[in-house]
């Protein structure tokens, strides 16, 4: 065997004295497409950035084209060999795209000048690398996303690099924009570079990759070569488990296509579309079901929550909840619906609040007279809620930061739960959070919708989706496209409904 | 994520039109102006105003810089008021001296500024209102409260009094030369790229591998150094450095450079667009003169303080329709 | 699990010098009142009589607040330049009330407006403020920027840049009078911080402010009025300011609508930070902000008493609020 590209060893990273990785490893030889997978929280990413010098690692030493690295910045890392691009997008939109592309590393004449012509002549010379012929000089966020993704790839591989470091690279592209990246890809470790590709997406990792590490609570747990692997077995190192307990059972506790699901209508949907890609939403839910949103990111999910909960105004059709139309989170609210948002961080806790503070963020009105806050009614039903939903904190005036992520979960359903709203949203609701709590969280939806409310469930993940959801709506490019029945559903057939291409009703 | 890209071309093409539109309401200012006033278009009146508003001009191009990158400089009416103490002070020396130094103390408060926002981590107006408040102690404690009068023997005052080849006042070629590097360097160099990636996106900057600290410090110092000119042409246009000078300065150049077109998010700027905003700003007062002068109206000298506001909130009034993206991102 | 760490910022301190770092953050106020005053007996000569109390407590007040303002706005998130401004508006209308010929012939009549237009003249100023920060979403520097230099410009059109003298003992009782022989405007910046307090720990209007500082899009999300809250605290600060610029005033028996409040958008929100206000929002300490107040105030006594510029005060001032925001800098991380 050749000497590794990459060899990262015993790397250690503690944030604020949490441990984020815990002797990691990663090794990559030459002209290798080696992937990265892992749940949301492994330490990815934390792994990537010490690599390219974005956090110093605590402990560990890395081995890069035989000798150590001494990266401690981007721009070293690039200089060094090792170009990324990132998940976000880290490009400048209002730039134009030859400034995007060139940055740094503009062409000059007389030591200094950027010779404009010639950076333009470059940018479009790689660009057409990937067959796009776009005006380079229009700004970068005149494009669609996947094109400013490509550009962000164009970039990264027109570096001289001998590692390329794609981080959830097809997340926002189509299924030909994947092929072309794809084909770059192959280029690549045809020309002797490596890459390193980070992926949710399983199928890719068996399309593209070579071999495969696998990450799980800031550990590296297996090192694989993708031939010689199965997705189950993935599936099974990712979430710890033995697989042959997957095999046999299920792994959800929401029990789907059990419940008798003769309620009234709740909510109702009809060709709702929002300026913020939602083209045509037609979705119903009833009382006491749960109706799954099946699709993958940027397929509008998120979307359609933010339309039902009158975050975004509607452009066509209609939204409906028993027969009112929320127009703003506030009335959306009062009317009885609740939205556990997705982004934990950015959109739910209030992180210099306590747990009481945050439980009781969305009710106090309903807690208040004439301004005032009702302390005793509030710690009451603060405890309430502590004790019914295990949330585990040293008292209610702990500040929500200091808890586990699956904890602050619980605390925000909590949120929505004292609302005592009819329908609630749940945008990944156990994303991030360990399987005891995730076992939980999904115990205390199941218990929520037996009482005769209904719950919109988004989640990435199928077997969620397939065993905990009464009906499935797929979305696809902003649309609903169809809609699945349980019992009856399988993840297969949820897979296929989500990657076929809809005809007639989604526009390519 | 890429959802404001949309936004972000709507935002970008509007941009473009506003800076035009400060081309255009520049020429319909003085095509008023032309029109109703007869000395108006006279060599007097142009060389005044420009010769008065070449302070506030070279003052403009630096804060662009600062705003290109989503920072903020407060501190330069101060630092111009310290700069206009220290070139009064090196005035017998003559400009050759005079001028640098000037330049030198305002690049000194700009490093300052540049030190505490960008190792200390202090937000830039904050870090800049404090660098305010020094230099305006400094301006006092070194001139001892008093203006300073300059040494007139010295061909010091020849910069703010006296005209190139009889022709063109010295600061206004000193302007022009200082905006034309400025233009330079923003369209033409890797440096001026920098400091709009880095107002389009600060992380991603990061993440690109610029050299985002260099840059930003680059701003700063810029800014201060700007400040440091128009010092010295306060000094040397009014025979005196004036510790007390310089009060609403920092607004006026903010002014300039929103009225120029350029976002005070960052991202988005242009050089000649700011002069442009500096001009037309300054022409407001002219031409408020004229109509003074004329017995129209009546306004005392404070009222120009309720004009600037005015102006600016007209100008934010404009902006904030252009990125009015912001309010379609706030979620 | 560790999703909240993955994106935790880069930068870390060595523990030890972190927990020096925090024990200083949290302490610091207290500690550094300490030393001022032990500094002051060592080498203020006079510092420990009854009148250096008064005139120290006379000169605090105003500043206290109105800070206690300023620490409403920057628990938004926001900042307000315009509190100098406001001052001076408010400062300048008072006496051009009960001194105008409605004034003289109603006296009570005319001390009533004297007291409330002002107010309400500062009111509209933060309506102004809020209305640029959340309904035109200006960041709040530039939209305070506007009054910060109009205000004041408007204060000295209305005066025509005269100094308004005036002889009122009924409203100079506002900065003369003595309750338990502790000057008036002390015991009402206490009242008033105690009122902003309660409102702050015990209200809905308080529970939102800090919700909108500490997380702007979860608050929204949760249904809570966004816009409404960012008014009502732009309002508050505004009409504090007022307040202290009727104070200014009342000790004066004079307006000058030139200096009136001068530089207190500066002294506003040092005390606020040294007060431990987080400029980022999310955290409302009133009482901080008055030891903050006080803190600025003894230090401005101390240079002052021992024959310091005013002018290296400034310098002092601008050392104090860079060092208070690098202080505070860290804590997030």
């Amino acid at each position: 065997m050749t000497t590794p590209l990459l060899q990262m060893t015993g790397i250690d990273k503690a944030f604020a004295g949490v441990a984020a990785l815990t002797s990691a490893s990663l090794t990559i030889e030459p002209g290798e497409i080696h992937a990265v997978i892992g749940q949301n929280g492994a330490g990815k990413s934390t792994l990537i950035k010490i690599l390219t010098g974005v956090y110093r690692r605590d402990a560990g030493l890395i081995m890069f084209a035989g000798k150590p690295s001494t990266i401690s910045s981007p721009r070293e890392a690039q200089d060094s060999g090792i170009s990324t691009i990132y998940q976000e997008l880290t490009l400048v939109p209002l730039r134009s795209v030859t400034e995007n592309v060139t940055l740094g590393y503009e062409p000059r004449i007389w030591g200094g000048i950027i010779d404009w012509p010639r950076a333009h002549a470059r940018t479009r010379e790689i660009l057409a690398r990937f067959g796009i012929e776009i005006d380079v000089r229009a700004p970068l966020g005149s494009y669609s996303t996947a094109i400013q993704q490509l550009v962000a790839i164009a970039r990264a591989v027109s570096l001289d690099a001998r590692l390329v470091i794609m981080d959830e690279p097809t997340s926002s592209l189509d299924d030909r924009e994947v092929e072309v990246l794809f084909g770059v890809v192959r280029g690549l470790k045809a020309s002797g570079v490596s890459v390193l590709y980070v992926s949710h997406f399983l199928d890719e990792l068996f399309r593209i990759c070579d071999s495969v590490t696998v990450m799980r609570d800031g550990r590296t747990v297996a090192r694989k070569a993708i031939a010689e692997t199965t997705k189950l077995e993935l599936i099974a190192d990712m979430l710890g488990r033995d697989i042959d307990e997957i095999r046999a059972d299920g792994m959800t506790e929401l029990g789907g296509g059990q419940r008798d699901r003769s309620g009234e209508v709740l909510l109702e949907a009809k060709a709702a579309a929002t300026d913020r890609r939602l083209h045509r939403l037609d979705l119903i839910v009833h009382r006491g079901e749960i109706v799954g949103l099946a699709g993958l990111l940027g397929s509008g999910r998120t979307e359609a929550a933010r339309a039902v909960f009158g975050l975004d105004r509607l452009q066509k059709g209609s939204v409906s909840f028993k027969g009112q139309a929320p127009s703003d989170p506030a009335s959306a609210i009062a009317a009885g619906i609740g939205y556990l948002t997705e982004d934990r961080k950015a959109e739910g806790i209030v992180p210099e609040m306590s747990v009481r503070e945050n439980v009781t963020l969305a009710v106090l009105p309903k807690l208040s007279r004439g301004g005032r806050i009702e302390r005793g009614r509030e710690r009451a039903l603060v405890e309430a809620f502590i004790k019914s939903l295990g949330i585990k904190t040293a008292n209610m005036d702990q500040p929500i930061r200091e808890l586990s992520g699956g904890n602050q979960q619980k605390a925000l359903l909590a949120r929505w739960l004292a609302t005592e709203p009819e329908l609630l949203i749940l945008d990944e609701p156990t994303r991030g959070v360990d399987v005891g709590a995730k076992l939980e969280i999904q115990a205390i939806i199941r218990d929520y919708v037996a009482r005769g409310f209904g719950v919109l469930l988004i989640s990435s993940e199928f077997e969620e989706l397939v065993e905990g959801a009464d009906r499935i709506t797929v979305m696809q490019d902003g649309y609903s496209v169809t809609e699945l029945q349980n019992p009856g559903i399988t993840e297969n057939a949820l897979v296929k409904a989500i990657a076929h291409h809809h005809r007639g009703q989604a526009p390519a | 994520m890429g959802d404001a890209t949309t936004f972000d071309l709507r935002r970008y093409v509007r941009g473009q039109a506003q800076s035009n539109a400060v081309w255009l309401a520049l020429m319909a200012l003085i095509a008023f102006g032309l029109l109703r006033y007869d000395n108006f278009g006279g060599a007097y009146n142009i060389v005044s105003f420009l010769n008065y508003n070449s302070m506030f001009i070279v003052i403009s191009i630096g804060m662009c810089f600062v705003i290109m990158t989503g920072g903020i400089d407060l501190s330069v009416g101060s630092v111009a008021a310290f700069t206009s103490v220290v070139a009064a002070y090196l005035s017998p020396w003559g400009i050759e001296v005079a001028l640098p130094g000037g330049i030198l103390a305002g690049i000194a408060f700009g490093a300052v500024n540049a030190f505490v926002i960008i190792l200390m981590r202090v937000p830039p107006f904050i870090a800049t209102l404090a660098t305010m408040l020094a230099a305006k102690g400094g301006a006092l404690v070194l001139s001892g409260a008093q203006t300073i009068s300059v040494d007139w023997g010295s061909n010091f005052t020849k910069l703010g009094m006296e005209k190139a080849f009889g022709v063109v006042p010295w600061t206004i070629v000193l302007v022009a030369i200082v905006a034309l590097a400025a233009w330079f360097v923003l369209e033409r160099t890797s440096l001026g790229r920098t400091v709009l990636a880095i107002g389009g996106g600060e992380d991603a900057s990061v993440l690109m591998g610029l050299e985002v600290d260099r840059t930003k410090a680059f701003v700063y110092m810029l800014s201060g150094a700007c400040a440091g000119i128009a010092g010295v042409f306060l000094a040397s246009g009014f025979g005196a450095g004036q510790p007390l000078e310089g009060v609403g300065w920092e607004l006026s150049a903010i002014a300039s450079v929103v009225v120029g077109g350029t976002l005070l998010t960052g991202g988005l700027g242009s050089v000649p667009a700011t002069v442009a905003g500096a001009l037309l700003l300054g022409l407001v007062f002219n031409i408020l003169n004229f109509e003074n002068g004329r017995g129209t109206i009546s306004l005392s000298a404070y009222w120009q303080l309720v004009v600037r506001g005015g102006f600016l909130f007209i100008v934010i009034l404009l902006q904030n329709r252009v990125s009015s993206a912001r309010a379609a991102e706030d979620r | 699990m560790s999703t909240r760490l993955e994106s935790a910022s880069p930068a870390t301190a060595s523990p030890a010098t972190a927990r020096a770092l925090r024990q200083l953050r949290r302490h610091g106020g207290l500690v550094a009142l300490l030393v001022l005053v032990l500094v002051n007996i060592a080498i203020t000569p006079n510092f420990l009589q009854l009148q250096t109390l008064f005139v120290n407590i006379s000169q605090v007040a105003t500043i206290a607040i109105v800070a206690i303002g300023m620490t409403l706005v920057i628990a938004t998130g926001g900042i307000d330049l315009s509190v100098g401004a406001v001052m001076a508006l408010a400062g300048a209308l008072a006496p051009l009330i009960f001194l105008s010929p409605f004034g003289v012939a109603y006296p009570a009549l005319g001390l009533v407006a004297a007291f409330t237009l002002p107010l309400l003249a500062a009111m509209a100023c933060g309506l102004f403020n809020g209305f640029m920060v959340s309904v035109l979403r200006v960041q709040p520097i530039i939209a305070t920027l506007i009054l910060f230099i109009s205000g004041r410009g408007i204060a000295q059109v209305l005066t025509n840049g005269n100094l308004q003298t005036f002889s009122n003992p009924s409203f100079s009782y506002l900065g003369t009078g003595r309750i338990l022989g502790l000057p008036f405007q002390g015991w009402l910046a206490l009242a008033l911080a105690g009122l902003v307090y309660w409102l702050v720990t015990r209200t809905l209007f308080g529970r939102y402010l800090l919700a909108i500082g500490g997380n702007e899009r979860a608050a929204r999300l949760s249904g809570v009025p966004v816009r409404r809250v960012k008014f009502g605290a732009y309002v508050i600060c505004a009409g504090l300011a007022g307040i202290a610029g009727l104070i200014v005033v009342a000790i004066n028996s004079a307006s000058d609508a030139g200096r009136n409040g001068n530089l207190m958008e500066l002294d506003a929100i040092a005390a606020a930070v040294v007060g431990g206000a987080l400029l980022q929002g999310g955290r409302a300490p009133i009482f901080g902000a008055v030891l903050g107040a006080v803190i600025i105030q003894l230090v401005k006594y101390t240079l002052l008493a021992n024959g310091v510029e005013d002018e290296v005060a400034l310098i002092a001032k601008a050392f104090i609020i860079v060092v208070a925001v690098y202080l505070q800098a860290g804590r997030r991380e």
